[in-house]
């Protein structure tokens, strides 16, 4: 039997703050029989999962976002030419917007994805996202979209006070605590991800996570939660233990009821100390942590390459709680022609 | 005299919420997981003999009598330290749920 060939974005593994791409890899290699050729597409010569061979089988370098959609669909369609691509995970937040446009042509190049329409990408950005909340009955902190680090200057006059979090539109966060942390947080992140940068007031808590799939008709597709027990400096989990939130779940449930959300999401949310939830971010894709999802039997990625596929998949309630992860650094060796063909073909030989 | 004023004090004690308890995971070697919440922590042989109680809806007194009967110590001890126990559980299992 053939198998079937995904194509996985986000392959880098930069300890303090990876991209889910690997750890999709990952879950999809632990599908039995080995049903999946795996193709790693990333953006930097760097990137660990383009030579992380027991993960990929063949990974090549793609176009930055900002080359715009058809420096993408060139290169799309170049890689579908060589290995005929059944389907697209894409892995990352910056990218979603592309290739959610792009998903007819994607279509055409007979690559299957299992995307939000850009109606319901818009729907959970970070700046519209309390009005989401509302209608999910969940608080959500007040967010507000600035674009000059001037607001800093007066803003505790303006009933925000410190500390709050500026955030990236599509990425990252810092919890800021005087006028110049927030200047130079601002300058980084707009620096990085364009504006407008948005501010978030700070809520003091634990963080729970969920992540599932939505199936476009309105459900929630075997959702997976998260307790994280450690953080990196960038806020990121690198250890984490499954859990069975009745609250976090339904809120998610009637979150992705609201929007129809079709395709993977991670949901955020903060307990504060009066024990009320609070909705951080909605993400449109798997979550770095997503190889627990195998861990707790419930292997997301799998469960989205069926999606795609036009497959039925089954609910599992059963949910395995208890199960930890823990994330650590490892140094891979290559030589120097690996990364050679990289940097000069784009592709791994 | 002395035990009917200890077991008004004792029945004044309100016992952890029943539903976080019963709903806690707990291991032979006195490891406690809260599956909701994902919070763990550990309690010794007697901790472990008194959560077990109270998860099987056992009331304080019916415990102190269980704790006197297993363990050699006197009444009035017995009741001092599960009071207290229960004060401190009950403490852990409200932080756990904020």
């Amino acid at each position: 039997m053939d198998r079937l060939t995904i194509a996985i974005t986000g392959m880098n593994a930069r300890p303090d703050n990876p991209g889910p791409g690997l750890a999709v890899a990952k879950c999809l290699r632990e599908v039995p029989d080995n049903q999946y050729k795996i193709i790693g597409l990333s953006y930097d010569a760097l990137d660990a999962g383009l030579y992380l061979t027991q993960y990929t089988d063949h990974a090549y370098l793609i176009p930055y976002p900002s080359s715009g959609e058809n420096a993408l669909i060139e290169r799309m369609q170049y890689i579908n030419d060589q290995h005929n691509i059944d389907v697209l995970i894409p892995c990352l937040d910056a990218e979603l917007p592309n290739f959610v446009r792009m998903q007819p042509l994607l279509k055409d190049m007979g690559i299957k994805t299992f995307l939000p329409d850009q109606t319901q990408l818009r729907y959970r950005n970070k700046d519209v996202l309390p009005e989401l909340a509302g209608h999910a009955d969940i608080q959500c902190p007040e967010i507000k979209s600035i674009t000059s680090t001037r607001f800093f200057e007066d803003c505790e006059e303006n009933d925000w006070e410190f500390p709050f979090v500026v955030k990236g539109i599509f990425y990252d966060a810092q919890i800021v605590h005087n006028p110049i942390e927030a200047s130079k947080a601002f300058n980084r992140i707009a620096a990085q991800w364009g504006l407008p940068v948005l501010i978030q007031r700070f809520i003091k808590g634990e963080e729970y996570n969920l992540t599932a799939v939505g199936d476009g008709e309105g459900n929630l597709i075997n959702p997976v939660m998260m307790k994280k027990m450690a953080l990196t400096d960038k806020g990121k989990a690198w250890a984490g233990v499954s859990i069975n939130d009745h609250t976090l779940l339904e809120a998610s449930c009637k979150l992705v009821a609201q929007i129809k959300w079709r395709g993977p999401l991670e949901v955020e949310v903060m307990k504060d100390p009066d024990g009320q939830y609070q909705l951080i971010e909605i993400n449109p894709r798997f979550p770095a942590w997503i190889y627990l999802s195998a861990g707790v039997g419930k292997n997301l990625p799998e469960c989205l390459v069926k999606l795609a596929l036009g497959q039925t998949v089954n609910n599992i309630e059963k949910s395995d709680v208890g199960k930890i992860f823990i994330r650590y650094a490892e140094e891979h060796i290559i030589s120097i022609s690996d990364f050679e063909a990289i940097v000069m073909q784009g592709h791994n030989v | 005299m002395q035990q009917e004023a200890s077991n008004q004090s004792l029945n004044h004690i309100s016992p952890p919420d029943i539903l976080t308890l019963k709903r806690l995971a707990i291991s032979e070697s006195g490891f406690i997981f809260d599956p909701e919440t994902g919070h763990s922590f550990s309690v010794n042989e007697s901790g472990m003999f008194i959560l077990q109680a109270l998860q099987q809806s056992h009331t304080p007194e019916e415990i102190l009598q269980s704790i006197v009967d297993t363990y050699e110590i006197s009444s009035r001890d017995a009741e001092r330290d599960l009071m207290e126990y229960i004060g401190l559980l009950r403490k852990q299992l409200q932080g756990m749920q904020q």
